[in-house]
């Protein structure tokens, strides 16, 4: 289960995952994400409560990686320490900016 | 020793099903959160394949056994560079198994992961998280089958 949580402020978007971003998941966050991303020059993730990530949730993030990077910036905020090892695993730790 | 199979129709949509039965059985022999999150990443990595390239379009079964055990599973002329102390502990075994298309997915080319967020392509990533995350994996087609394992210490002793 995954729950989003959006913040728009004019062109800041923070978004708000909870639980597992996995093959079942993956699809609502990118609709979620298509429905506002052209808006924004700013998104922010914070995975605080974000227990679990797959390569389908990692295919997301990349997504959106490869459309911020066009027009704005985005980041990752609040990693666990799990979810880091996933990402320094797969290499995703030097193309995503995560504080 | 601990043995289970589970036979269900390869359908992403079984996915939850699949890794609640595992999970189930990582919650009985204590398995750390890491470990059993990678575990978890391996499973659904497999299971979505199976379910996604085995039988399109049409669909099929797929066998999932769990096993556990306290002699490492690591086939002899795979434990390169083990010492005696690795192999201890309680081990972890999951074997899926297919009657699709012959795929090899250990066949498949790692991702440069030393490329930009721009270069890099969407997917490839699955498998290379799995055979990373995991002590060891292997691929045999028999019997008409596909058989894909995966092999996780659980503990040290």
């Amino acid at each position: 289960m995954l729950n989003i949580e959006k913040q728009i402020n004019g062109s800041e978007a923070i978004v708000r995952l909870e639980g597992r971003l996995d093959t079942t998941t993956a699809p609502e966050l990118e609709n979620e994400l298509k429905s506002f991303m052209d808006s924004v020059t700013s998104l922010v993730f914070d995975f605080e409560k974000l227990e679990y990530i797959s390569s389908a949730g990692l295919r997301v993030l990349l997504t959106a990686q490869k459309f911020m990077s066009k027009q704005g910036s985005m980041k990752l905020i609040n990693v666990k320490e799990d979810v880091n090892e996933i990402f320094e695993v797969t290499g995703f730790s030097d193309i995503l900016t995560i504080e | 020793m601990f043995k289970k199979n589970l036979r269900i129709l390869a359908i992403v949509d079984n996915l939850a099903q699949v890794l609640a039965n595992v999970d189930e059985q990582l919650d009985q022999e204590g398995c750390p959160l890491k470990t059993r999150m990678q575990i978890d990443i391996a499973v659904e990595e497999l299971f979505v394949n199976i379910a996604t390239y085995a039988y399109t379009p049409e669909t099929g079964d797929a066998d999932i056994l769990i096993e556990t055990m306290n002699e490492c599973p690591i086939p002899e002329e795979s434990r390169k560079g083990m010492s005696e102390e690795d192999l201890k502990g309680k081990w972890l075994r999951i074997t899926m198994s297919d009657a699709g298309m012959p795929f090899d997915p250990l066949q498949k080319e790692d991702p440069d992961i030393s490329l930009s967020a721009q270069e890099r392509r969407i997917g490839g990533l699955g498998i290379f998280m799995v055979k990373k995350s995991m002590d060891h994996m292997y691929y045999e087609y028999k019997d008409g089958k596909n058989h894909i394992s995966i092999i996780k210490k659980l503990s040290p002793a």
